[in-house]
């Protein structure tokens, strides 16, 4: 990497928990072609070796290096820091509407547990010494349920969620578009639970369809249009109620 | 109520009142405009069984839409729900039933 020091980046990093935390500030060699967590991980390892954070694969895999960047929830590893930085500044929190562990670490298992609640897993009816049916890529449900199917559940649309914000009992919209996902799978079994579970209160119905999950979905998925259609389809006019 | 029937309601009554809201606007534009005194205004009114029956669909169409906004305003907002807060939007659905209600037996005479 080429080493461009004309200038140094003003980082606030969040310390601490949500209770007993405040702002550090670092500044961090500005390099070229640099990201968010590269400043993070600068940070950890020349100025502050007690600085907790959370990364694994660094290029856009696991997304597990999201927090939040400048006010918006990001993949750390694939946010570039000339892409968000404002003058010369960044701001680097934990993702919100999870608890803090510590510093940019936070407790993803709520977000897991509410995957479980909306019932959003796979059930399948066959073995392995059954015949794998044949799936039409082009048929229109096939496609729904791969448009939604990409999700690495990191969370960055949880975290933007203003009703995951305003209510402990919504689900989510990582959660819902998984869900989505399964409807239209004709290999999934368990549609009677999954109808229950969308359906009940904190699911597809709590939305305001705010939009903020479609816009910060690092993957470029549409959870939002994902909880439209679960609305349209278990509505009173809808093909599923 | 739960979430879905709650979400199905207010979408519902928001479908009917998109459009008699922009109509009782124009009509209350039209007659200041046109210098109507409150006398020629109810004598139109109570002269067409339509009138009242426009205004009659309204008033339900608020007090069931009117509730369940301030019902989830309540919820996200203040973080209060459960049975309190249900029996006290009924009540305000209720108040608005019956002012709503006088109104529109005043113009149909």
């Amino acid at each position: 990497m080429t080493k461009n020091l004309t200038q140094n980046l003003t980082v606030k990093i969040w310390r601490g928990t949500a209770e007993d935390g405040a702002f550090e500030t670092y500044s961090v060699p500005s390099l070229k072609s640099q990201s968010v967590l590269d400043v993070v991980t600068y940070v950890q390892r020349h100025l502050d070796e007690t600085l907790t954070y959370r990364f694994a694969c660094r290029v856009g895999m696991c997304g597990s290096c999201a927090m939040t960047v400048n006010g918006m929830p990001r993949w750390t590893c694939r946010t570039h820091v000339d892409k968000v930085c404002d003058n010369n500044q960044l701001i680097i929190e934990p993702l919100r509407n999870l608890e803090i562990i510590r510093d940019l670490a936070t407790d993803m298992a709520p977000f897991f547990e509410k995957w479980q609640k909306a019932n959003a897993k796979f059930e399948g009816k066959l073995s392995r010494h059954d015949k794998i049916p044949t799936i039409d890529p082009t048929d229109k449900k096939r496609q729904a349920a791969s448009a939604a199917i990409e999700c690495i559940n990191c969370a960055v649309c949880y975290s933007a969620c203003d009703t995951v914000a305003a209510r402990s009992d919504y689900v989510g919209p990582a959660a819902l578009n998984r869900a989505w996902s399964l409807v239209n799978d004709e290999k999934h079994v368990g549609q009677t639970g999954l109808k229950k579970a969308i359906k009940t209160d904190g699911g597809c119905y709590s939305c305001h369809s705010h939009g903020s999950c479609s816009q910060s979905c690092p993957v470029g998925l549409d959870p939002a249009g994902s909880i439209g259609s679960l609305k349209r389809a278990y509505s009173l006019f809808g093909q599923r109620t | 109520m739960s979430d879905a029937l709650s979400y199905m309601l207010q979408r519902l009554t928001a479908a009917i009142l998109a459009p008699l809201v922009l109509l009782h606007l124009g009509l209350i534009i039209y007659a200041i405009e046109g210098g109507l005194s409150a006398g020629e205004i109810l004598s139109r009114t109570q002269a067409n069984i339509l009138w009242p029956v426009l205004y009659g669909v309204f008033v339900v169409a608020v007090a069931i839409h009117a509730p369940l906004g301030l019902r989830n305003i309540i919820r996200e907002w203040i973080g209060k729900s459960g049975p309190v807060v249900d029996g006290l939007m009924a009540v305000f659905a209720l108040v608005l039933l019956l002012c709503g209600a006088r109104a529109v037996m005043a113009i149909s005479g």
